[in-house]
C-alpha cells in the first residue's frame, strides 16, 4: 500500500528558498568509497527512467544523511549515511549506474580491444 | 584524527540537562530529506491502517475539533541538536487510536512527500506521541512539517515525522526511510542509539 | 592556514598550507570539517579559488549571518589556525582546458569562486580560449575580485565582462540595478550556435533562474553545468 504515497510530488514551498544543491555536493562523501568519481557517471532513475549524470540530481544536504533526488519525478536515487566509523549506501532508485572508463576498447574482457 | 580548530564554538553548547552527545541550539534547525511538500488542508488527511484491512481517516476539520493539548518537551536530532522546552499543540495519539485494534505491535508512519520512520506501537501512546499542528503558539511552519506533524519526543526527531500523513500498523517491523540506511531501529536518545547496531 | 585577505566587508581570501596538495581541476571544490574543543563539529563546502598547481589552496568565504561555519572562516580564523579539508573533489563541474568552445560564466554572489579558478588556469596556462563572465553581484563595494577582475579585463585577452548590479550601481552606470535578465544575458553571453561551454553558480535561486534563461535561449541543458551553494548559497546574487 505504499506505491501511491510514494508518487506524492514534491514541488517546493513558494517564499522558503530553494533548499538543496547540486550532485556535486556528493563528490566527497562518495569519493570516501568509490575509485572512480561517481559524479561524472550516469544514473537512470528506477522511478521514471530518466538517465542524467549523477552530478545533476538534487541533493538535499541539511539532513542525517545526504539525499539525492530525481530532477524530472523527485524520487529518491540514493542515500548517504556517514556514521563515525562506518558508511551506509542505498542505491535502490537507481536502475543502472553507466561510468566512463579510460577507453580499453572490448565489450567482453577477452574481447580484441582489451 | 581529529583536528580541534581553535576559536570555532559552533552553534551548539554542552548542557548538563542533554542526553549524550548533544548540543543546545538556540535556534530551531531545518533539516529535510526532500521538497517541502505544498498541502492544501482541504485535500488532508489522516489515516490510521489498523493493519486488518481497515482503515480510519480524519479530514483537517474533524482533526482539529478532537480535544487538543498543550506539551512542553525537549527535542533530540540525530544530527546533534537539542532544544530544550518547546511547546506544541496537537491530538495525542492515544485518542486517534482509542478505538482502533492494532493488528501487530509496530508502526509505520508515512509523510506527504513519500518519507517514512518506524516505531513500536507502544511508543505511540501513553501520552507520549501527538499529531502537531502548532508550534511556539502558532501554526506550524510549513519547513518544519507543516500544516501537522507527528511529535515523539522521547525518541531522536527524525522519528517526529514532518508532514504527517498516517499510520500504518504493522504484524511485522518495516523499516523507514533512514533506519534502512543506517540509523538505529528504535533511536533512544539517552541510551544514544544513533547507528545500527548502538 | 597560511594566511588571508580580506576580499569584501563580507568575505574573505583563507589561504591554506596543504601537505601534498595536488593540482585541482577549476571549479572543484573541498570538504572543510571544523572540531570545536567539545567535539562538536560541522562540515561543509568551499570551492577552489587559486590557479591550479600553484601548491597552495584558497578558499573565498563569503560571511552568512545567521551561519555556523562561515562566520568562523571570515571573522575568527587566523593564520597558524588548522581545520580537516578533504579534496579536491568533483570532476563534472570543471573547465577541461582541452576544450575550444568559447566558456560563458554566470556567476551569483560568492558563485564567482570557482569561476575565477577558471579564469586563473585559463590565464595562467597562457590559453586564447574566449571566456565571458556575465556577474550578478549586488553592488560594488561587496563585488568579489572586483580589482583583479577589472585588472584581468584590460590584459587577459579573450575576457569579457559584464556585470549585472541588483541593489547599488558605480556612478555613472546605464542599467539600473536590477536582476540578470534574458536581455542582458544575450547581449553579454554568446549565442548558443557558437556551442559555448556554460558554468552556472551561486545561491540555488539564482543558479535556477540563470540556468532557465540559458534553456530560453536554446542552449543544450549538456553545455549547462550548474553549482547550487544552497538557500542562502554564500550571500546574495
Ligand atoms: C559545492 C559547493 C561549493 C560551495 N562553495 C562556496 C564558496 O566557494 N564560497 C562560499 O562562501 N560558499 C560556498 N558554498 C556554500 C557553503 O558550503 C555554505 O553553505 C555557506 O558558507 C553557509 O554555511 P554556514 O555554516 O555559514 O551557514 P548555515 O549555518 O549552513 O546557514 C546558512 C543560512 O542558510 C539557512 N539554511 C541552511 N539550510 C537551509 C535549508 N535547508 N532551508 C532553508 N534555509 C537554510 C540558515 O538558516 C542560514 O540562514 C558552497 C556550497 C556548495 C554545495
Amino acid at each position: 500500500m505504499t506505491e501511491s504515497w510514494l508518487t506524492q510530488s514534491g514541488a517546493p514551498q513558494s517564499g522558503a528558498p530553494p533548499s538543496w544543491v547540486d550532485g556535486n555536493e556528493l563528490a566527497g562523501a562518495l569519493a570516501e568509497v568509490f575509485a572512480v568519481d561517481v559524479t561524472t557517471a550516469q544514473g537512470v532513475c528506477a522511478g521514471c527512467g530518466r538517465m542524467a549524470p549523477v552530478a545533476e540530481t538534487r541533493v538535499f544536504d541539511r539532513a542525517p544523511g545526504l539525499v539525492a533526488r530525481c530532477v524530472g519525478c523527485s524520487a529518491v536515487l540514493l542515500r548517504v549515511v556517514r556514521g563515525p566509523d562506518r558508511i551506509w549506501l542505498d542505491l535502490r532508485g537507481m536502475a543502472c549506474v553507466q561510468i566512463a572508463m579510460p577507453g580499453t576498447g572490448g565489450a567482453s574482457p577477452d574481447g580484441p580491444g582489451a | 584524527m581529529t583536528v580541534v580548530t581553535r576559536g570555532f564554538k559552533g552553534r551548539g553548547t554542552r548542557d548538563a540537562q542533554l542526553p549524550p552527545g548533544q548540543y543546545l541550539t538556540p535556534d530551531f534547525p531545518v533539516l529535510s530529506a526532500g521538497p517541502t511538500p505544498r498541502i492544501d488542508p482541504t485535500g488532508w488527511e489522516f489515516f490510521i491502517a489498523t493493519g486488518s484491512g481497515e482503515r480510519r481517516t480524519w479530514s483537517w476539520s474533524q482533526l482539529r475539533a478532537l480535544p487538543t493539548e498543550t506539551v512542553m518537551v525537549d527535542i533530540h536530532c540525530v544530527t546533534k541538536w537539542s532544544k530544550l522546552g518547546t511547546t506544541w499543540d496537537g491530538v495525542s495519539l492515544d485518542t486517534l487510536l482509542a478505538d482502533v485494534e492494532p493488528a501487530g505491535d509496530f508502526a509505520l508512519v508515512h509523510s506527504y512527500g513519500g518519507y517514512t520512520t518506524n516505531l513500536p506501537v507502544a511508543d505511540l501512546t501513553g501520552g507520549r506521541a501527538w499529531v502537531a499542528f502548532r508550534y511556539a503558539g502558532a501554526e506550524l511552519d510549513p519547513e518544519h512539517g507543516g500544516p501537522a506533524r507527528l511529535l515523539v519526543p522521547h525518541l531522536y526527531f527524525w522519528k517526529s515525522a514532518k508532514w504527517v500523513r498516517g499510520v500504518e500498523l504493522l504484524r511485522q517491523d518495516q523499516p523507514g526511510f533512514w533506519e534502512s540506511v543506517g540509523y538505529h531501529n528504535y533511536g533512544d536518545p539517552w541510551r544514544e542509539q544513533r547507528y545500527w547496531g548502538d | 592556514m597560511a594566511a588571508a585577505r580580506t576580499e569584501t566587508p563580507a568575505a574573505r581570501t583563507l589561504e591554506l598550507d596543504v601537505p601534498d596538495w595536488p593540482a585541482h581541476r577549476p571549479g572543484q571544490h573541498v570538504d572543510v570539517r571544523l572540531t570545536a574543543e567539545d567535539g562538536y563539529t560541522a562540515q561543509r563546502s568551499y570551492s577552489v579559488a587559486s590557479t591550479p598547481g600553484t601548491g597552495r589552496l584558497e578558499l573565498t568565504v563569503q560571511r552568512i549571518d545567521d551561519g555556523e561555519v562561515s562566520p568562523y572562516l571570515v571573522d575568527v580564523a587566523q593564520p597558524g589556525d588548522a581545520f580537516e579539508v578533504r579534496g579536491p573533489v568533483g570532476g563534472y563541474f570543471v573547465w577541461d582546458d582541452a576544450d575550444p568552445a568559447p566558456v560563458l560564466l554566470v556567476a551569483g554572489g560568492s558563485g564567482i569562486v570557482p569561476l575565477m579558478s577558471m579564469i586563473r588556469a585559463r590565464s595562467a596556462a597562457g590559453l586564447r580560449v574566449p571566456f565571458r563572465l556575465v556577474y550578478s553581484t549586488r553592488s560594488p563595494d561587496i563585488t568579489i575580485y572586483a580589482d583583479e577582475l577589472r585588472r584581468r579585463q584590460r590584459d587577459d585577452r579573450g575576457l569579457d565582462l559584464a556585470y549585472a548590479y541588483t541593489r547599488g550601481v558605480p556612478p555613472g552606470w546605464r542599467r539600473p540595478p536590477g536582476r540578470l535578465d534574458g536581455a542582458l544575458l544575450r547581449e553579454a553571453g554568446w549565442p548558443a550556435d557558437l556551442g559555448p561551454a556554460c558554468f552556472v553558480c551561486g545561491p540555488t535561486g539564482f543558479v535556477e533562474a540563470a540556468a532557465n534563461l540559458l534553456v530560453d535561449q536554446d542552449h543544450p541543458a549538456d553545455r549547462i553545468k550548474t553549482e547550487r551553494f544552497g538557500p542562502s548559497g554564500g550571500g546574495a546574487a
